[in-house]
């Protein structure tokens, strides 16, 4: 069985058997933590899955930004740039990623280790700037404590 | 920490999200109290008496939500929105990170309250350890059957899922919340009709903000009069206040509604940071009419002082702005925001926030020209009352008052090619 069939079957048990559609999204996230990016067949394959039209599954993979449809490093980095960080500093810490990276948002590290995203707020205000690398999210920034972070990571 | 705080009563630990804890702090006895001594209709009447209004930032009266349901329907759900993302707020992630528990409870409560067997938490994309902590405080809640069949050894039963976004601001409209919820790109509906009558796949569906459902265990266990004994008469109970930006002490303060605004600013939050005087405040997340440090003088936290004043309390997301700050440059990161977020349904907000980000922008990199202001000026009409949902007018309400309040700024930097700040946008 494949790796969305199996978890198909496993969102099957949860979800209430009239909300099929629902896991439509799930699905995407899925392959997309297993593949990194995701491509039309794969939102062809969800769609087939789950019953759905195959244009919805494609609408909701080019509609959500965080379904990314084109590959992006090992790591991808997101600095948020709204309004809060913006007042304590978000340009600053984009500026240093920039640099120390030699990319611009956006772009991939050549040896394909990083993804530079600036994104909109992360709901963390109270200790702003905040960006979040993978699934940890890191606030209270400062260029020395970028660096610090980014050591850490291979 | 007082008695009357429905959050703040504990010392947040490494454990204080644990069910263990929050058991120890009297957590699940409101849940035990609806289901031994109280019929649905009671949780009801006493979520309605206490005057408790959504805290999401639309502010309406929760027992009126719930009262349009038709509880006879064969399926009624619920969804907690925990798509956090106005802006300046941040009181959600405080709650799932640490207090997970009481939103479960109150859900629970919620849902015997509507008759709802499956409920849902949908919870935006970028949440990573409010997600894990939710995770594994529904895991704690289905071994102790707390959540699934035979609740508390009672009849009840409900099941709570996490429904994880992807990266939407406008899903945390609550009918662009139900077609995400349904697979689908995340475009409001139109209303009506309203999703109590038809929402998620067509069923009566109620959706909550997080802190308005974590509210209910303190009003069930305490009764609905005690809560409206809180804070503001009209308006009453606490609030999460996010207080961020040029401040020396940003974070999430619980506060009665009618607290001075001037007093969690320059007593809770310690005032502006380097002693700058304080040159403007958006006090209930980036979306709400700008006020200028003469206008917050008398401003109470609650909706009829916000809005006498030309605001709104909105989510509770205090942004705070110190002299010597580019207003120019602060709009420019809002009308951003706003255009990469709108959905692209209604042509209006789609073009017209794009329009009002690009002359912002114009300007604010010295190439504005005379008539900017005034095109900036007349595009929020073009969009307000033609759209389906109200991200258009969010967007509007920054430029029209940002340009209503400094627009001098904005005049010099077109007239000198620069900002009349240095273009600062940090303390």
């Amino acid at each position: 069985m494949s790796s969305l069939q199996q978890k198909f079957e496993e969102l099957s048990r949860t979800y209430p058997p009239q909300m099929r559609p629902s896991l439509v999204l799930p699905l995407l996230q899925h392959l997309q933590e297993e593949k990194g990016f995701l491509t039309s067949d794969d939102a062809l394959a969800v769609a087939d899955c789950t019953g759905v039209p195959p244009v919805q599954a494609l609408e909701v993979l080019s509609w959500y930004t965080m379904l990314y449809r084109k590959p992006v490093g090992r790591h991808v980095i997101k600095v948020c740039h709204n309004i809060t960080c913006s007042l304590r500093g978000a340009e600053r810490m984009v500026n240093h990623l920039q640099r120390k990276l030699g990319v611009k948002p956006g772009e991939t590290t050549a040896d394909g280790r990083f993804t530079l995203l600036t994104v909109e707020c992360l709901a963390s205000c109270g200790a702003a700037p905040s960006m979040q690398i993978d699934n940890t999210h890191h606030d209270g920034l400062s260029e020395a404590r970028i660096d610090r972070i980014l050591e850490g990571i291979t | 920490m007082t008695p009357d705080s429905v959050f703040h009563n504990f010392a947040v630990t490494n454990t204080s999200h644990s069910l263990e804890a929050y058991r120890a702090r009297g957590g699940y006895q409101a849940l035990e109290k609806a289901l031994t001594k109280l019929a649905p209709s009671d949780v009801e009447r006493e979520v309605t008496q206490s005057g408790l209004r959504g805290r999401g930032g639309a502010n309406f009266p929760v027992g009126a939500k719930w009262s349009f349901v038709n509880k006879k329907s064969p399926v009624v759900y619920l969804c907690c929105n925990a798509d956090e993302g106005e802006p300046g707020t941040f009181k959600d992630r405080w709650i799932l990170e640490h207090t997970p528990h009481q939103l479960i409870e109150g859900m629970l409560i919620a849902a015997y309250a509507l008759n709802v067997r499956h409920a849902f938490i949908y919870i935006r994309g970028e949440f990573d350890l409010p997600l894990r902590r939710l995770q594994s405080a529904l895991e704690e809640a289905r071994t102790a059957r707390l959540v699934g069949e035979q609740i508390l050894g009672s009849s009840f039963a409900c099941d709570i899922l996490v429904h994880r976004g992807a990266g939407a601001y406008v899903c945390g409209e609550e009918s662009s919340l139900l077609n995400s919820l349904e697979g689908r790109k995340g475009y409001p509906r139109n209303k009506p009709p309203f999703p109590a009558v038809r929402g998620l796949y067509q069923a009566p569906t109620v959706v909550n903000n997080v802190e308005t459902l974590s509210d209910v265990p303190w009003i069930i266990a305490r009764g609905g009069a005690a809560y409206a004994a809180l804070g503001n008469k009209a308006n009453p109970g606490t609030r999460l206040f996010g207080i961020s930006g040029h401040v020396k002490k940003p974070a999430v303060y619980e506060r009665p509604t009618g607290y001075p605004l001037k007093r969690i600013i320059f007593e809770d939050a310690g005032g502006i940071l380097g002693d700058k005087p304080l040159k403007a405040v958006i006090p209930g997340g980036s979306s709400t009419p700008v006020l200028t440090a003469q206008e917050i003088e008398n401003i109470t936290l609650d909706a009829a002082s916000l809005q006498q004043a030309g605001s709104m309390l909105g989510s509770g997301g205090i942004i705070v702005i110190a002299e010597g700050t580019c207003m120019v440059r602060v709009l420019h990161v809002l009308t951003r925001f706003y255009s990469h977020e709108s959905c692209g349904q209604c042509t209006p907000c789609r073009e017209g926030t794009a329009w009002m980000n690009d002359i912002v922008e114009r300007i604010g990199s010295g190439k504005g020209v005379r008539a900017d202001l005034e095109n900036l000026q007349n595009i929020p009409a073009g969009i307000s009352g033609n759209t389906l949902c109200a991200l258009g007018d969010a967007a509007s309400m920054p430029v029209v008052s940002f340009l209503k309040k400094f627009r001098p700024e904005f005049e010099y930097f077109i007239e000198h090619g620069r900002s009349l700040h240095e273009g600062r946008l940090e303390a």
